[in-house]
């Protein structure tokens, strides 16, 4: 069954590099900061609207269910930046890297033969009946690698820029950032929404670890290599 | 003795490279309060922001019909002050605003002063720490009218700002200097009213909402902060929120 296909990776082989490793976790660590801050700060004032304005007293697009938290958005604040350059630092150094030691194109690109419909089908079916590719743990499967290229170039990106969008400063020098999202409060509602879609993404990946096997797959995640499962 | 000589080396050694990183630099490169770890990020975006904003690009300005109906007034929206109600009641007729500190001229100024000066219109966004916003049209005085006028010494690094309602803060001269840092007096063509900050409320438009101070009563000229009040730069600091807010 699926667990005997696991089996088909030797114990020992390397599955991530060290440089894979240290940014994912910097990048887990930055992100759940991140998650946690912002709830903080969107307590303030739980509602999101859509254009440049947005307060009590106007119509808004959605009120949040949040309890009214008034205290707490300045060290709140605080935090969600130094989680933010964390995580922007951190995510430089891993997309050069990607790129230049063609992790990106080896690893995270989908082949040819993946793209196929034959194969897209069966990738979705197999998806669906929560079974495992016979090379599960040798290469990432097509879902799971346009999955990972959406966050990477797409999502991050776009939390990253409509987050940029609500800076008075970053948008005095920057103001096409309104244009491009339609106004600081549109930006505002974007990044929760990108952020929701994002927090969508990690459980659906924590969902994925636990099925295939919490602990062989965290540990390989911390030693980069795969490890004999405990259940045969 | 070890020890402090150890010490004195350090702090001599610290002030060194302190004074390194600051030379030739007329704006600070760093916020000047950013003691916990917590800062290391608000260091880095002023940082960033002073490089990104080195050219003094102005806020986006609005047309007209894009200001906002029903502006929130949030936090003092009537001070209790028994000489603001007085000078209220006068139609601030009687009110002075000192402006001090590291200046030639220090002087106090009227209202009728500041509507003597150069008037500057501006149709902004205000962006509230809460995460709202709002647009109104903004009129006053250009802060660096005033500071010329009073003759601010030219090595003064950080402008002051006391208010009525107890609230204090202050800018560097990177952003007390620029174009659409007003001492507002006027708003959405109206006299400014008292729950906006009557009658003067100042505008520092690349930042959060809350350096947008209402109901200034004292300008003061410093090169440093660390012996104003608490030292923390702004009364807002021992709240959790950070001096620098461009964010």
């Amino acid at each position: 069954m699926a667990s005997n296909k696991m089996n088909a990776t030797p114990s020992g082989e390397q599955r991530h590099a060290l440089t894979v490793r240290i940014t994912h976790w910097l990048n887990a660590i930055s992100f759940c900061t991140l998650v946690f801050s912002g709830y903080i700060i969107l307590s303030a004032h739980p509602r999101l609207y859509w254009g440049d304005t947005g307060h009590f007293g106007a119509p808004s697009l959605f009120d949040l269910p949040l309890a009214l938290n008034l205290d707490d958005s300045g060290w709140g604040r605080s935090l969600h930046f130094l989680a933010a350059w964390a995580l922007v630092i951190n995510g430089i150094v891993y997309l050069l890297w990607s790129v230049f030691t063609g992790h990106l194109r080896r690893r995270l690109l989908p082949t040819a033969e993946q793209l196929q419909p034959r194969h897209l089908a069966d990738d979705i079916l197999r998806h669906l009946r929560f079974e495992h590719a016979p090379d599960a743990a040798a290469r990432y499967n097509v879902l799971q690698k346009i999955a990972y290229l959406l966050v990477i170039y797409l999502l991050f990106p776009l939390v990253l820029l409509t987050g940029l969008t609500m800076s008075p400063a970053v948008t005095a020098a920057h103001p096409w950032l309104f244009d491009l999202f339609g106004g600081r409060q549109s930006a505002r509602t974007i990044h929760f929404f990108t952020a929701c879609t994002l927090i969508l993404f990690l459980v659906v990946h924590l969902g994925q670890v636990i099925l295939i096997g919490f602990r062989s797959e965290v540990l390989a995640m911390i030693t980069g290599k795969s490890t004999p499962r405990s259940t045969p | 003795m070890k020890r402090q000589l150890s010490r004195r080396s350090f702090i001599a050694g610290a002030t060194a490279t302190s004074g390194l990183l600051l030379t030739g630099c007329t704006d600070p490169i760093l916020p000047p309060t950013y003691g916990s770890l917590l800062g290391l990020g608000e260091a880095l975006t002023f940082a960033s922001h002073r490089l990104l904003l080195r050219n003094q690009p102005l806020a986006r300005e609005f047309d007209r019909g894009s200001i906002s109906k029903g502006f929130p007034a949030i936090n003092t929206t009537f001070p209790e002050d028994e000489l603001y109600r007085r000078l209220l009641r006068g139609q601030f007729a009687d009110w002075r605003l000192p402006v001090g500190g590291k200046v030639a001229r220090p002087m106090s100024l009227s209202l009728q002063d500041l509507k003597r000066f150069p008037a500057r219109t501006q149709i902004t966004q205000h962006n509230c720490e809460q995460g709202w916003s709002a647009i109104a049209e903004w009129t006053g005085v250009q802060l660096r009218r005033v500071l010329q006028h009073v003759q601010a010494a030219p090595d003064a690094r950080y402008v002051v700002f006391r208010c009525v309602d107890g609230w204090w803060d202050s800018i560097d001269m990177f952003d007390a200097l620029h174009p659409q840092t007003l001492l507002t007096y006027g708003m959405n063509g109206q006299e400014l009213p008292v729950q906006h900050g009557a009658p003067i409320r100042l505008r520092v438009e690349r930042q959060l909402g809350y350096k947008s101070l209402k109901y200034v009563s004292s300008i003061e000229v410093v090169d440093r902060l660390d012996h104003i009040e608490d030292g923390s730069g702004a009364m807002v600091v021992s709240y959790g929120y950070s001096w620098y807010a461009g964010i």
